[in-house]
């Protein structure tokens, strides 16, 4: 079993978070990981990405050879396209469709949606709309995460435990919102497959 | 046995806890500041009484360091590689004084300029001072070389290094402890000497030193670290350092290679196995993340004799960090099928924070200085380097901690006017007091900007030193106390504040301005407490 995931993001939109959860899920699984991070510049406002690779082997570099990854895991979809270079012929992309926007330029929307539509395997999906009607705006990012959970080869149980591990000093009331932002992120990808 | 989840700046953080570490000393800078960080929130470091506090810069954060080893006590000092420039004075003359103590440098390099201004590889200095260094291939490498660095500082009383890298760092993946280590107990250097530089006993200690490269190569020739992997096909032999190992093993882990690999992940160059794989193989390929700098000293000036691959013949790029596909590429194997970047994709540089302090503060600067024509503001290294972009376009340079001020000095010295320098709080405790003094001292008709948020906010929230003594600093190095002026950077004070700046810039000599208001991430997080 091997998967190379590609998190992409702005600064300070949570794709570390989503990191955690599925590292830690893939270790209590027994499995082997590497996760390259950004820190530092470009964490104020920049894009931001992170490879994330689990297997049951010794796995050596640290970052995703392009060509190589099975999935791209975005909360952003501009920020999505930006990787297109690592997605693998037969790899998903599966992006929140709300964009976000603190640049001049930022493109039109219909172009990105026409890019999107190009990817053979995709899940598109309004992840902050999704986490506002769940009343947990700032759970977007694991709306997310839910929508590639059945993509990852990790048991579900797995995640739930790491959504519980990292948010255990936040309460109860964040836990049960993440949970329930993972599993509204699942069904609504599994709606759309 | 159970893996711990740590980055490899974590992995060095854990390990040097558990080889007996007594204190660590740094300042902040990307990709280095995990260490320090990690050792801070440790739960044991505390309970040991592990010093772990920020210094004010590098160069008082290596000889705090030097003053623990010389009362035999483990310790590590940590900085970014431009840190090392700053440190340099202490860690060359500390390869003649030694140590007592474990001493360990770590530096993170930056190949890339992920977030720094150049990207020196560190692995120079070492070989400059004549001292060992490490550079860790993984995670489980960077705590395992702790326990190996200790052990070879103490044996022969010299500082070593530990060279990382960002990819390195930045990444994390399973470590497995080993048993800890207690920590020494207080012991003064055997010879009073040892730290005595006078001339008289420096050059005995440098004799001593350059009798003991020989021993450090043969540490190296034995070193678990660096692996000579044989292989039948000699056409071609494979040096490859540190980080650098995992692109050549992603690439060939599905179809070997039959080339000779050498790995290197300590220094000084083991000299039997290179002079083995030399004479070898007909050519050479060196892979190594951040300069040539295995690649020069094989070739030599001239690049005659040995057939070297490398950084300087294109087979790498000359600049820029490794990745596996440019590994790929040098192997010669065939390239993963892969796409490009959608042209919709548009750059996403970093921004001032929306109400960050920094963007009134330079409002302020703008409406003042408008009226004399561009290029007055000399600036510095942090969060506020960002205002050089548009919409802001208020600074013209950045170039070294502390710059700001003694840029300004020379400017105003050649009769520039106005000359206006912008420091953040943590730069200037860092390196910005000296040159204030010199700014003092010839009366030189500056404004000094000092823009206080309350933090080192660039490297990520780190105490700056200088907090809550900015003004005293500033009269006790002899600027008027008229002449410091503070203002709290709102757009609702704007119009006063373009005032007062504007006096300041009136007044013929040093003027002080301290913008003062938290950076909204330390703002919004005294507000959830
Ligand atoms: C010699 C050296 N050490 C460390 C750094 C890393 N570094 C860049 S900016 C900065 C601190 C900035 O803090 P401050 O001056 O308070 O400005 P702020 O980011 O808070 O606006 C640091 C530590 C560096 N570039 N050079
Ligand atoms: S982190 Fe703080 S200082 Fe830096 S840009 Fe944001 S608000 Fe400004």
């Amino acid at each position: 079993m091997k998967k190379d995931i590609i998190l992409a993001g702005v600064g300070g939109q949570g794709i570390l978070s989503i990191a955690t959860i599925i590292g830690y899920a893939a270790i209590e699984s027994g499995l082997n990981l590497k996760q390259a991070e950004v820190h530092g510049m470009s964490q104020r406002g920049g894009d931001v990405q992170s490879h994330l690779r689990i297997s049951d082997k010794e796995i050596n570099s640290d970052l995703i050879p392009q060509g190589g990854a099975d999935v791209i895991l975005s909360v952003e979809p501009m920020e999505a396209l930006r990787y297109k270079p690592y997605l693998s012929s037969e790899g998903w992309f599966i992006t929140n469709s709300t964009p976000f926007v603190n640049i001049p330029d930022y493109p039109d929307m219909e172009v990105i949606i026409s890019e999107i539509d190009k990817f053979k395997n995709k899940v598109l999906l309004d992840g902050d709309k999704i986490a506002k009607e769940l009343g947990s705006a700032r759970s977007m990012n694991v709306v997310i995460l839910g929508a590639a959970s059945s993509f990852l080869d990790i048991p579900y149980e797995k995640l739930e435990e790491g959504i519980k591990f990292i948010f255990a000093r936040k309460g109860e009331a964040v836990i049960n919102a993440n949970l329930n932002a993972m599993k509204a992120g699942r069904e609504m990808a599994e709606k759309s497959k | 046995m159970k893996k711990l989840l740590l980055l490899g700046n974590e992995a060095v953080g854990q390990g040097v806890l558990d080889a007996g570490l007594s204190g660590a000393y740094g300042y902040p800078g990307t990709p280095s500041t995990e260490i320090i960080e990690y050792i801070q929130r440790n739960p044991e470091a505390e309970e040991r009484g592990v010093h772990k506090t920020w210094s004010t810069n590098e160069k008082t954060a290596m000889e705090s360091a030097l003053g623990m080893s010389y009362v035999g006590k483990r310790t590590i000092v940590t900085m970014k590689h431009v840190g090392l420039n700053v440190a340099a004075d202490a860690y060359m003359n500390s390869a003649l004084t030694g140590a007592n103590g474990g001493l360990i440098v770590a530096v993170a390099d930056d190949p890339s300029m992920h977030s720094s201004q150049n990207e020196q590889d560190s692995r120079f200095y070492a070989k400059f001072a004549l001292l060992p260094a490490f550079e860790p291939s993984n995670q489980q490498e960077a705590y395992d070389m702790c326990f190996s660095a200790y052990e070879i500082s103490e044996k022969y009383k010299i500082p070593a290094m530990m060279r990382l890298t960002t990819r390195l760092s930045h990444s994390r993946a399973g470590v497995v402890k080993k048993e800890a280590i207690k920590e020494n107990e207080m012991h003064l250097p055997e010879k009073r000497d040892q730290f005595m530089l006078l001339p008289a006993f420096a050059r005995k200690k440098y004799q001593h030193l350059l009798a003991i490269q020989n021993d450090l190569n043969k540490e190296s020739e034995n070193s678990q670290y660096n692996v000579y992997t044989d292989g039948k096909d000699k056409s071609l032999g494979i040096i490859v350092c540190g980080l650098a190992y995992n692109y050549l093993m992603e690439n060939i882990k599905d179809a070997p290679i039959k080339h000779p690999i050498l790995k290197i992940s300590q220094y000084p160059l083991p000299k039997k196995q290179i002079e083995k794989l030399v004479s070898e193989c007909d050519k050479i390929l060196v892979i190594e993340e951040g300069m040539p700098f295995v690649e020069e000293m094989l070739k030599g000036f001239l690049g005659k004799g040995i057939n070297i691959k490398g950084r300087l013949d294109g087979t790498l790029p000359r600049a820029g960090e490794l990745n596996p596909k440019l590994v790929r590429n040098a192997l010669g194997l065939q390239e993963l099928r892969s796409e490009s970047i959608p042209e919709v994709v548009s750059g996403r540089p970093p921004a001032l924070c929306t109400g960050c302090p920094h963007i009134d503060t330079y409002k302020m600067i703008n409406a003042v200085t408008a009226k004399y024509g561009k290029g007055h503001v000399f600036s510095d290294i942090g969060c506020y380097t960002l205002g050089y972009m548009p919409p802001y376009n208020a600074i013209n340079t950045c170039v070294d901690m502390g710059a700001s001020i003694t840029m300004a000095i020379g400017a105003a010295d050649a009769g520039f006017f106005p000359s206006i320098a912008t420091i953040g709080d943590s730069t200037f405790g860092h390196s910005g007091m000296t040159g204030l003094l010199d700014a003092v001292d010839c009366n030189a008709n500056v404004v000094i900007v000092i823009m206080d948020n309350d933090t080192t906010a660039m490297t990520g929230m780190q105490d700056s030193q200088v907090n809550g003594k900015i003004e005293k600093i500033c009269m006790g190095l002899g600027v008027e106390k008229e002449h410091i002026r503070i203002v709290v950077p709102l757009s609702r004070n704007h119009e006063e504040n373009v005032k007062i700046f504007q006096e300041e810039i009136d007044y013929k000599g040093v003027s002080v301005v301290i913008p003062r208001r938290p950076c909204i991430h330390v703002y919004k997080k005294s507000m959830r407490k």
